[in-house]
């Protein structure tokens, strides 16, 4: 595979008249953790859509894994991972068999199935509760169950998509030791939030304003270029009505 | 495949786990059936019946104790004089009226006697059977003196027209019913795939099995297919129950009108998964497939009003109706006793129905993504 993950040119996304996703051009190495960040309605959700394979985009050019966003969509689809910011697992299926649904789905035998949820549940510390229905595990254990089943069939690259949003605090901290780990073994994340001590953590982040990128680079680069304290301060400046967006982009 | 088998096994799951979902979608057709099929059937029961006799023989004593033993009939007043009818009608104190001539047992051994039939015509259709049933006892009573080998050979003149054809055993649920089920099925199936399919919207799981290699297909089938063989065992029970309950005749292929059940299950399936498909959340899509299944199923199935008395507007959108020709079927099947060589016309309409909505469900599915 290639050392660029995601390469993304000039890509475009309208509705009507509207224009979600304007022009944006980034790349995303393999094994980073890349955060997207921007505000809500900034066109984050949209682009990860068009890269993922769900909306065709509307101009510029993509490539995911190698794979083109326009044709080789269904290719795509089996090397990605995809945690959505509503949550994925069935919630009246256990653990277990949820596991067992999306090894299905991503054509696993029944081995690896099996393999692969016995290793993840203890990973998770969850054997006692794997027969339970997911609805009664904590929130937390949740979207750590709902990452693992976004990486059972091991892909290249994982989008998720506000995974941490609504956590407490300490979750999201073991949430990001998976995101690391994830990284370490190999696959890409590409990840947004609305936390920014969460941006800190990234490799690389870009922040998105109105359909544009306004922002892309190391956290520290970013805070060194636009002489901010924090990422907070940056996203603020960035995303506040009536700053011009363009100014600090180069 | 497999992964077809997975998402069916996963449906199978969500059923299991919600039983109570289970019993209503079971239940609820047969309850339903019940309850409608006594409500809306048409036989007239406790009609309120007054009487004009001016000058009672032998004759029209008889005649009253006729209408009085009929079982259908109240009788409210014995009058004197026509004129006193009317104000009962519009009291609405009676619903019909049957008058007698004076000197009929006179006039009937001449050959010539007559009598009125009234009806409170608000109602057309209660009116026309009012007027069936009074009529059916006066030639009752003239068959059975004709019978008798009396010296009159039974020509009682009536001057009441009726058109409406007479139903002898006064069973209305034999024509209801097999519409009801039509009525109850599509509901019931169009209303459980539109909504676990937005459910799946809603939970966000839809999008992680369309950002997955499944094609829209697989999902649309995985969907379908549980929920056929629901609405399947659903259709068994109505029938079970229109046969107990009702006594509706099966004079046809019961097997014939299973499969014929089967598709047109089928159709509704996909009716519900097109409304899910276009709508977002649960509540509306329950209102869109309720909306989408239950009026038109009422009002253009043929189910209570006959299509070929509809305005040619309606007649032509009714073809769009799955229902409409389930109920012809069904009722061909059930009453008629006619096979595939009478209802293959039909049963093509539905199979064709299914196809039409099953693609473009799996388009809007695909369309949603653009």
């Amino acid at each position: 595979m290639t050392d660029v993950a995601i390469d993304a040119h000039d890509l475009t996304r309208t509705f009507g008249s509207f224009t979600a996703v304007d022009r944006i051009t980034f790349d995303v190495r393999a094994g980073e953790v890349f955060g997207f960040l921007g505000a809500n309605g900034a066109g984050k959700t949209t682009a990860i859509r068009m890269l993922t394979g769900l909306l065709t985009p509307s101009g510029g050019a993509a490539k995911v894994a190698g794979h083109d966003v326009y044709t080789e969509s269904e290719a795509i689809k089996r090397t990605i991972g995809y945690m959505s910011q509503r949550f994925s697992l069935y919630e009246d299926l256990s653990p277990r068999e949820n596991i067992r649904l999306y090894g299905g789905i991503y054509d696993l035998t029944l081995k690896q199935i099996r393999e692969r949820s016995e290793q993840m549940l203890s990973r998770l510390g969850m054997g006692a509760a794997a027969g339970r229905p997911v609805r009664e595990l904590p929130l937390g254990w949740r979207q750590k169950l709902a990452l693992s089943v976004a990486l059972l069939h091991r892909p290249a690259i994982v989008f998720l998509d506000e995974p941490t949003s609504g956590v407490d605090p300490v979750t999201r901290r073991q949430f990001w030791e998976l995101i690391y780990e994830t990284a370490r073994g190999g696959t890409t994340v590409l990840v947004t939030t609305h936390y920014m001590d969460e941006a800190e953590y990234c490799d690389r982040i870009s922040i998105m304003v109105a359909g544009r990128i306004g922002a892309l680079g190391t956290p520290a680069e970013l805070k060194q270029q636009f002489v901010v304290s924090s990422i907070d301060d940056l996203f603020v400046r960035l995303a506040r009505p009536g700053s011009d967006p363009d100014a600090g982009a180069k | 495949m497999r992964s077809l088998l997975g998402l069916l096994r996963k449906e199978v799951q969500h059923i299991r786990r919600d039983p109570r979902t289970l019993a209503v979608v079971l239940m609820l057709p047969v309850v339903q059936v019940v309850l409608f099929g006594f409500a809306i059937r048409t036989d007239v029961d406790h009609v309120r019946l007054a009487i004009v006799d001016p000058a009672p023989d032998e004759t029209t004593l008889a005649m009253r104790s006729r209408f009085t033993s009929a079982g259908v009939f109240e009788v409210k007043a014995v009058l004197q004089r026509l004129e006193d009818l009317e104000p009962l009608f519009q009291s609405g104190d009676i619903q019909e009226g049957v008058v007698f001539e004076r000197d009929f047992a006179a006039k009937l051994r001449d050959g010539d006697a007559q009598m009125l039939i009234v009806t409170d015509g608000t109602e057309p259709n209660t009116a026309s059977l009012l007027q069936a049933y009074a009529q059916s006892v006066v030639f009752a009573y003239q068959r059975e003196s004709a019978g008798v080998g009396r010296s009159s050979p039974g020509g009682l003149a009536i001057t009441a027209q009726v058109r409406t054809r007479f139903n002898p055993t006064r069973e209305s649920s034999n024509l209801f019913v097999p519409g009801l089920m039509a009525f109850v099925l599509t509901i019931i199936s169009s209303l459980m795939t539109a909504i676990s399919l937005t459910r799946e919207k809603e939970t966000g799981t839809l999008e992680a099995l369309l950002v997955s290699p499944l094609r829209p297909w697989s999902i649309i089938v995985g969907k379908v297919f549980p929920y056929l063989v629901i609405g399947f065992i659903s259709a068994i029970a109505v029938i079970v129950e229109a046969r107990l309950i009702f006594h509706v005749p099966m004079r046809g292929s019961l097997l014939l009108l299973l499969a014929d059940a089967l598709l047109f299950i089928l159709a509704s399936l996909s009716l519900g998964i097109l409304v899910s498909a276009r709508t977002s959340s649960q509540r509306v899509a329950m209102m869109g497939a309720a909306l989408a299944t239950m009026l038109p199923n009422i009002l253009l199935s043929g189910f209570i009003f006959p299509v070929e008395s509809m305005p040619l507007a309606l007649r032509l959108l009714s073809n769009l109706i799955p229902g409409r020709w389930f109920v012809e079927i069904a009722r061909g099947i059930m009453l008629k006793g006619v096979g595939l060589e009478y209802v293959w016309p039909q049963s093509v309409v539905l199979v064709v129905m299914s196809l039409v909505l099953l693609t473009a469900a799996a388009r809007s599915f695909n369309a949603r993504l653009e």
